[in-house]
């Protein structure tokens, strides 16, 4: 067997035929995340962008609390490991002391739209330069999946198991909605990993939003990740594609909700 | 240039955090600390420094622990009980090793309590606050003098050691005015080279730099809690500051610290004026606590005396310290109450007329 450590050696195929390639920012070490699970896929988007735009030296990263926590150990640049739901109060402290450096953080549901609400709606309202990635599973991951502030009417968590009662358990926030309409946000979108093609928007938005911080435009990029957890969700990683297909992006659909000319 | 001014204890604070190279503060208005914000908005973004009012002390202390992991020089102040909501961040500092300045300025409580000055979050300052087995190096000035002195060595320690270092002092020395000099202070020659472990962005060809408190493994955690005891220990050892005052021919002394030992300083010379032999021990530092000097202390004192605004938490370990040796009582004011010399007087003279009675029987 091949040690994955050592990375696939294979004659037969010809750099042409390679459709994934792991970016060498993206540490060679095994994930801890589940089969399927949207976060790698995020993970793998983030550092080849920071290594197109050539910041790798100069960014400082913030993992929230939450599935994501360990990313220090696959992403390689700077990190620092926040409390739940304090990442963008972190960044802010970074960012005030550091301007020149690129900072974002990396945050789950329950971290930015639970118990982080308001240091992430006090951080893009003060137009903090720096980019938010928030990733939306609908549920809390880490913590073996009770319902987050996300989590869709109807849908069975363990702290749900009669599916969210929107009138005693509150409804879905679209917390990047709120977002769009601080004048601190400079650009707001919401992207997913259900398919390649959404993945290369995906890419293309992270691009845009770290650009817009190198060359110091004014406010905070948010880019939303609708994403998936099979494990908290129950499901195979291919049901649960099609379940955040049908389901998610329904009540999250897909799109910029604001851009710098908006 | 040295330069002596007449200043609150706040803002005495406020300018020699600036002094001290300040690059950074992060905080909430809360009385009776917010003339050190309301200084620092003045005053730090002219001489070099970066000022936020953050939406609450939750953020305030994030924003300390991300700028702090920069190895710049960070702050931030509150009253108690805002700095009850700082105390997860603080726990996640001293696991990360942060260094940087804490300044709580104390009100009486619990809960909303009041503004009038208190000292009854000594627990909270000196057994850890937050979650784990963690300590911060605890200051506890004296005069607005020591509320600026008191600044410049925080910033030494907590750069020394990678810890967090409080002021622990209280509203009457906040808003207290007094004459203040301010040395000159090169702070080059103090600044500590953070370049091995700070997080400013990988360098080419080195390895990258983590900031956590994260340590899923057990045995991994247990060593890092094992390194941290180990330079608490050394804390112990290098670190303990205290002032006596007439207690080497004391049959009898107080130990108090901050306000409450200005007003015991008050109370022993008079009780020194009607032929008591009574002394005051002053701790300045409160984590390390003088605790061998106050165990040396008993062998030779009949009894000690702990002053509080409080219900009594201090005395707590100076009756660890003293081991049994003499006996240790407890003299407190509570909720924003600051006791006068003549109560503590009385108090001291309760112990010399007891004393009597035991002499006589
Ligand atoms: C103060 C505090 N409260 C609660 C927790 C427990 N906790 C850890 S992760 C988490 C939820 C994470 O969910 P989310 O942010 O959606 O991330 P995911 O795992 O789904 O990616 C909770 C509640 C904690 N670590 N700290
Ligand atoms: S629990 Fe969910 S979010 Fe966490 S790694 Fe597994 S699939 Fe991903
Ligand atoms: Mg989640």
């Amino acid at each position: 067997m091949t040690n994955r450590n050592e990375g696939i050696q294979c004659e037969i195929l010809d750099r042409m035929d390679i459709v994934w390639e792991r970016p060498p920012a993206l540490l060679d070490v095994k994930m801890h995340y589940c089969p399927g699970c949207g976060h790698s896929v995020v993970h793998k988007v983030l550092m080849e962008v920071i290594e197109e735009l050539d910041i790798q030296d100069k960014t400082i990263g913030i993992a929230p609390v939450g599935c994501a926590v360990l990313a220090y150990d696959y992403l390689d640049i700077d990190m620092q490991e926040a409390a739940h739901g304090r990442a963008t109060a972190v960044a802010t402290g970074i960012k005030r002391v550091r301007p020149d450096r690129i900072v974002f953080t990396y945050q789950g549901d329950g971290d930015l739209a639970a118990i982080g609400t308001a240091e992430t709606i006090h951080t893009v309202n003060r137009g903090e330069q720096i980019v938010i990635v928030f990733i939306n599973n609908g549920i809390y991951g880490m913590t073996g999946g009770q319902m987050a502030p996300t989590t869709l009417p109807g849908m069975k968590t363990t702290t749900s198991p009669d599916g969210r009662d929107v009138e005693s358990q509150g409804h879905p926030l679209k917390i990047a909605d709120m977002i769009a309409l601080l004048p601190g946000a400079y650009y707001v979108t919401r992207q997913s990993v259900t398919s390649a093609k959404g993945v290369r928007k995906l890419k293309k938005a992270l691009l845009s939003a770290f650009q817009y911080q190198i060359e110091r435009k004014p406010g905070t990029s948010f880019i939303e990740v609708v994403s998936n957890c099979p494990a908290g969700w129950k499901m195979t990683p291919i049901e649960a594609n099609r379940w955040l297909k049908e389901e998610m992006l329904k009540y999250y659909p897909l799109g910029d909700l604001k851009t710098p000319d908006t | 240039m040295a330069t002596k001014l007449l200043m609150k204890g706040n803002e005495a604070l406020a300018e020699a955090a600036i002094r001290a190279g300040l690059k950074a503060y992060f905080g909430y208005p809360i009385t009776p600390q917010s003339e050190l914000l309301e200084y620092l908005v003045r005053e730090l973004p002219k001489r070099g420094g970066a000022i936020l009012q953050a939406e609450s002390e939750i953020a305030s202390i994030n924003m300390v622990y991300g700028a702090a992991a920069t190895g710049e020089r960070v702050m931030t102040s509150t009253s108690s009980p805002g700095f009850s909501l700082m105390q997860e961040g603080i726990s996640y500092i001293a696991c990360a090793e942060l260094p940087c300045l804490l300044v709580n300025v104390m009100r009486g409580g619990p809960g909303l309590g009041t503004i009038q000055p208190g000292q009854c979050d000594y627990f909270q300052a000196v057994k850890g606050g937050g979650h784990g087995d963690y300590r911060m190096i605890v200051l506890a000035p004296g005069s607005v003098q020591e509320m600026a002195d008191f600044v410049y060595l925080g910033f030494d320690l907590a750069d020394k050691y990678r810890i967090p270092v409080l002021i622990l002092t209280d509203g009457a020395l906040g808003q207290m005015m007094e004459m203040v000099e301010f040395p000159e202070y090169d702070i080059e020659a103090h600044l500590v080279d953070h370049s091995s472990w700070a997080t400013t962005g990988k360098k080419k060809g080195s390895e990258r730099h983590i900031i956590t408190s994260l340590f899923l493994d057990p045995e991994i955690l247990e060593n890092v809690n094992l390194h941290l005891q180990k330079k608490y220990d050394t804390i112990r050892e290098k670190e303990v500051r205290y002032e006596a005052v007439m207690t080497d021919d004391a049959d009898f002394i107080v130990v108090a610290y901050g306000l409450s030992a200005r007003v015991s300083h008050k109370a022993i010379e008079m009780g020194r004026q009607e032929g008591m032999k009574v002394g005051l021990l002053r701790p300045q530092t409160l984590f390390p606590f003088p605790s061998e000097q106050l165990n040396a202390l008993a062998d030779h004192v009949n009894g000690i005396l702990v002053v509080e605004m409080s219900a009594g938490q201090m005395v707590e370990d100076v009756r660890l310290s003293v081991n049994g040796k003499v006996p240790v009582e407890f003299y407190g004011r509570m909720g924003g109450m600051i006791p006068a010399p003549e109560e503590i007087l009385n108090e001291i003279n309760r112990f010399y007329s007891q004393k009597l009675i035991e002499e006589t029987f």
